[in-house]
């Protein structure tokens, strides 16, 4: 299995065109056919696969940090006559099944970081679909804020996956389509069930696009209407951007170590400890969640076999409460922006397939922004004593609430994550409030509801031992299934609905034989032989 | 006994529209509007009668019945051949079952994709052939440069029936599209690249009948393979009249040549130029150019698309019936030759379900070279040197694994700054582009013609070359 990494210079781009021209950019698609993460098929008709997505996720990441003078992006192809046919089937066909919904879930986020940055950055996302957009491509078009489809009687804009190859497209593709552009639902049916899709008038008509252009006027419409969303955004005028400078990483086989972020791989045990350190430096929250990101990327596409995340920290909880104030009250349009990153990082963990364990001990910092990791965790295990290695020491755990876990960083639900955990219980949300810029002790944090277990010196290695062993027991799949059902109570959100069908229904039709059996449509797509369907319904 | 054409209703057919309401009311729903768009889009030159070819029944004698007709007058219509009652699928996995008389549900878009591309080109000719008719080298050949026109505005015809009777009210919007879309346009132009090309001359036109056209009896002869019967019927019907396009195609040339031939041996030069002839050079960079580009309307060597029609009986490769194998081809193997970057040629072994393409495509090249002898014979007979070649397939092309390769017509494989440099002896140049059309003075006399082209050796349905084809 070729190691995935996730460093991306816009200057090494192979697929993308980055062009900044304020207060618009231009994120030009043009992916290099032999340009594949992995040997064994070429990326024809801007077709992508991870690597091309990666530099995409790069791209919208540095937009929001390096150029705060883009108040709109044009996302566009280079290509003639071809916007993008979506992910490449032959990839898909050809990856193990965990490549192929981790593929779906990291494409969904970047998208969700699109909506992410139109929504909360002022920076707003145009599709110009310049040729023909299907399934996936379709997908990064569903993701902008406005779809101008070139009128020239040909272009179309399609969901074939249903039809083609016997799965769903991507499901933020059926859920963007019925909930974002509430396209009718019958309609919704027509479309996702036709393989050449829907062009010109129809498509406006159907609400999949907004708006119709003449070929020759295309691109000065575009950029019109670019620049009219450019006129609505809120980001501010002068302001200089930062660099986002490659992380400083260093690896080996057991161990991924940055800054202020270390990871043991144990593989025998199955388990990954993440340990996160307070702040040092200077623009800790920044270098941090980047740091995060990349590891949770790294570790869910490079480890499948980890299936245990143990969460741990270290250092002062008044540092990171005073890190955290800096940026949280800070209203410039930077704080705003790592608040926001920091968010979407967190949702990339609630949207993990590991089981998640925080271990909360003595000299560990979860207060505020880093006890959202906590919560964001499956369990929360707190020691109730000394350390472990020196019981003659006065240190003991705690915890500090703070503003940051009152709705500072939602979920993919839209609640943080103590109106997650405390689904409906008005009162027990007042009361925990209350308790906030204070350190708590284990069994206080036993007593508001915060940790799942104290076990005391005694017990502690011994009962985090089962845990993890137990847990590595389990099959991984109904964990997969437990955990994503756990994490997101309450109402139903696009994202929510986007993951969880992910989670469920894209995982079961992919293993399905209709799609992935050697005579299933995504195998069989390309051979030229038709799909043969098993018919009993299920 | 062959169906007679009924030419006594609003539009002639032989498919008992009359009994059939619905579609008679769509068919007269379409026939303003494509009317409107032979004003707009057909021959530039208004004709008082043009002696034209008209189907009078689709047997074997009744499709050939001549006359002097007014173009916008002609009465387009509907005609498919006969239907074997007993035919059966021929290929693919539904092989030896019943022809289907309907379109099954489960392949609707793709035969209707199939379609809408194969009537997209049909109009598009006409396009392309729009200001010919000021030009005309003579009356006889503006006669069949009528001929062919209309004979595409029916096949566009033919290939609406088809969207009208079988795809409902999305094939009544895909008819409509088709008179939408036109040839260059830079808004809505015309599907396959070939066809937005510009047929500017008449040696230009004698290329296209002869090249472009012979795709189109290609790809004719895959879809009459069909397992959709009525698509089949209609393209055999169909191949009638292309041959007659071809025949303006290869007897074109042919004239070219040989006068050509004639002007150098009566000036013993091959730089007739001057002396009002086409250069032999000339010519081969204008085959160059129409031959390649109509290669790459065979689509990409390797195609799923084509693998899929053919699996599932949409759409057969030539002559299906009379090969001897499996007629699945799912088991058999075939060599793919590719360019390489380092400038080799490497020969890979493929499935050959999937070489489709390339398969139809030998068939052509064949065929194409059968021209070239005819041609290369004149240029013998009279004792000149010059042959004709057809170039290399991967000369010049902008589709398939040749695309991104610079390949000289012998199939060298040079870099872009070594192509470059000799593009002008392989493509026709701006140069000649302009020479070709200064030749291009219409003759409208009775049995003259043009200093460029010799006369045909018969004239149409037994008329000698001095008829007046053509009442202007």
């Amino acid at each position: 299995m070729t190691t995935v990494s996730f460093d991306r210079r816009p200057e090494d781009y192979r697929h993308w065109r980055l062009r900044i021209e304020p207060p618009l950019a231009w994120l030009e698609m043009d992916v290099d056919e032999q340009g594949g993460l992995v040997p064994g098929y070429e990326l024809k008709l801007n077709s992508y696969d991870l690597g091309v997505d990666i530099e995409l996720y790069d791209a919208v990441q540095r937009l929001r940090f390096e150029h705060p003078e883009v108040r709109a992006v044009i996302l566009t192809s280079a290509k003639d006559k071809v916007f993008c046919a979506g992910a490449n089937i032959r990839m898909l066909a050809g990856s193990p099944h965990e490549w192929k919904v981790n593929f779906c879930k990291f494409t969904n986020e970047t998208r969700n970081g699109i909506e992410d940055a139109t929504e909360n950055s002022g920076q707003i996302y145009l599709a110009a679909v310049n040729g023909s957009c299907a399934g996936g491509g379709y997908e990064i078009a569903l993701a902008c804020e406005k779809i101008l489809l070139v009128d020239d009687n040909s272009s179309t804009v399609a969901l074939p996956e249903v039809p083609l190859l016997g799965v769903l497209p991507g499901t933020g593709g059926l859920t963007r389509v019925t909930d974002k552009r509430r396209v009718r639902k019958d309609r919704a049916d027509v479309f996702a069930t036709r393989p050449d899709g829907v062009k010109g008038r129809t498509a406006v008509d159907w609400r999949l696009v907004d708006e119709l252009v003449p070929r020759q006027e295309f691109r000065a419409v575009v950029e019109q209407r670019a620049r009219e969303l450019a006129a609505r955004s809120n980001r501010p005028e002068n302001a200089q951007g930062i660099v986002l400078e490659p992380l400083d990483r260093t690896e080996d086989d057991d161990r991924i170590a940055y800054p202020n972020t270390t990871a043991e791989l144990d593989r025998a045990a199955g388990v990954v400890t993440i340990t996160v350190r307070g702040p040092q430096a200077d623009g800790w929250l920044l270098a941090l969640t980047r740091e995060l990101d990349d590891l949770i990327l790294r570790l869910r596409t490079n480890e499948p076999e980890l299936g245990t995340w143990v969460f741990r920290t270290e250092g002062d909880p008044d540092a990171v409460l005073a890190a955290e104030r800096e940026v949280l009250t800070g209203s410039d349009w930077l704080s705003n922006e790592v608040l926001h990153y920091y968010k979407r990082t967190l949702k990339r963990l609630d949207v993990t397939s590991r089981s998640l364990i925080a271990l909360i001990e003595p000299g560990s910092c979860f207060a505020g922004v880093l006890l959202e990791l906590a919560l964001a965790c499956d369990r929360q295990y707190m020691l109730d004593g000394p350390p472990i290695d020196d019981e003659d020491s006065d240190e003991r755990a705690s915890i500090v609430l703070s503003d940051a876990n009152f709705g500072a960083f939602p979920m993919g639900n839209g609640l943080s994550r103590l109106e997650s955990r405390f689904y409906g219980e008005h009162d027990h949300l007042d009361w925990l409030k209350r308790e906030r810029d204070r350190r708590l002790s284990a069994s206080e944090a036993v007593e508001l509801g915060l940790v799942t277990e104290a076990p005391d010196d005694i017990d502690w290695e011994d009962e985090i031992r089962i845990v993890l062993e137990g847990r590595a027991a389990l099959s991984p799949d109904a964990l997969t299934g437990m955990e994503a059902n756990h994490r997101f109570v309450g109402p139903e959100t696009i994202e929510t609905k986007i993951f969880g069908r992910l989670t469920a229904w894209q995982n079961w039709i992919f293993t399905r034989p209709n799609a992935s059996g050697p005579e299933g449509a995504l195998r069989r797509y390309g051979t030229g032989q038709k799909a043969s369907f098993d018919r009993k319904r299920v | 006994m062959p169906t007679r054409i009924d030419y006594d209703a609003k539009i002639p057919n032989n498919v008992e529209l009359s009994d059939n309401r619905r579609l008679q009311r769509a068919l007269e729903g379409w026939q303003p509007k494509f009317m409107h768009w032979w004003a707009e889009m057909g021959p530039a030159l208004e004709t008082q009668g043009v002696y034209l070819r008209t189907a009078v029944s689709v047997g074997r004698d009744g499709w050939a019945h001549f006359d002097h007709v007014v173009p916008q007058d002609y009465r387009w219509g509907i005609f498919l051949a006969e239907r074997d009652p007993d035919r059966r699928i021929a290929f693919g996995e539904h092989r030896g079952e019943p022809a289907w008389q309907q379109v099954p549900g489960e392949y609707r878009a793709d035969l209707q994709r199939l379609i809408v591309i194969q009537g997209d080109t049909e109009p598009a000719s006409v396009e392309q052939q729009k200001l010919l008719g000021l030009t005309a080298p003579s009356l006889y050949d503006l006669r069949n440069l009528f001929q062919v026109n209309v004979e595409e505005g029916r096949h566009l015809w033919a290939m609406v029936y088809l969207l009208h009777a079988y795809f409902g009210k999305e094939g009544r919007e895909e008819a409509e599209a088709l008179l939408h879309r036109n040839s260059g346009s830079p808004d809505t132009p015309r599907i396959l690249g070939a066809f937005n090309e510009e047929t500017a001359d008449w040696l230009a036109f004698y290329m296209f009948t002869y090249f472009t056209d012979r795709d189109g009896k290609y790809q004719l002869g895959t879809l009459k393979e069909s397992a959709f019967d009525p698509l089949s019927r209609t393209c055999e019907f169909m191949l009638k009249e292309e041959a007659h396009h071809m025949f303006v195609g290869t007897t074109g040339v042919d004239r070219v040549v040989t006068r050509s031939a004639e002007l150098i041996r009566e000036h013993d030069t091959m730089d007739i130029a001057a002396h009002g002839g086409i250069p032999l050079d000339i010519i081969q960079r204008y085959l160059n150019f129409h031959y390649t580009v109509s290669l790459d309307l065979f689509g990409s060597e390797t195609s799923t698309n084509a693998a899929n029609y053919y699996t599932a009986g949409l759409k057969g490769r030539w002559m299906e019936t009379r090969r001897k194998d499996d007629h699945q081809l799912t088991e058999d193997a075939a060599l793919l030759e590719k360019p390489q970057d380092d400038g080799t040629w490497t020969a890979e072994e493929m499935q050959k379900i999937l070489l489709l393409n390339l398969d139809l495509r030998g068939e052509y090249i064949a065929d194409c070279s059968s021209g070239v002898k005819r041609w290369n014979k004149i240029l013998a007979d009279a004792g000149i040197d010059f042959r004709f070649r057809l170039p290399h397939p991967g000369f010049n092309r902008k589709v398939g694994i040749n695309s991104g390769h610079h390949i000289t017509p012998d199939g060298t494989i040079v870099d872009e700054a070594t192509w470059e440099r000799s593009r002008k002896h392989w493509l026709p140049t701006d140069e000649d582009l302009a020479f070709v059309r200064s030749l291009m003075h219409p003759v409208y006399e009775r049995g003259k013609i043009a200093s460029w082209v010799a006369p045909p050796r018969q004239g149409i349905n037994g008329k000698p070359f001095d008829y007046e084809y053509v009442y202007l």
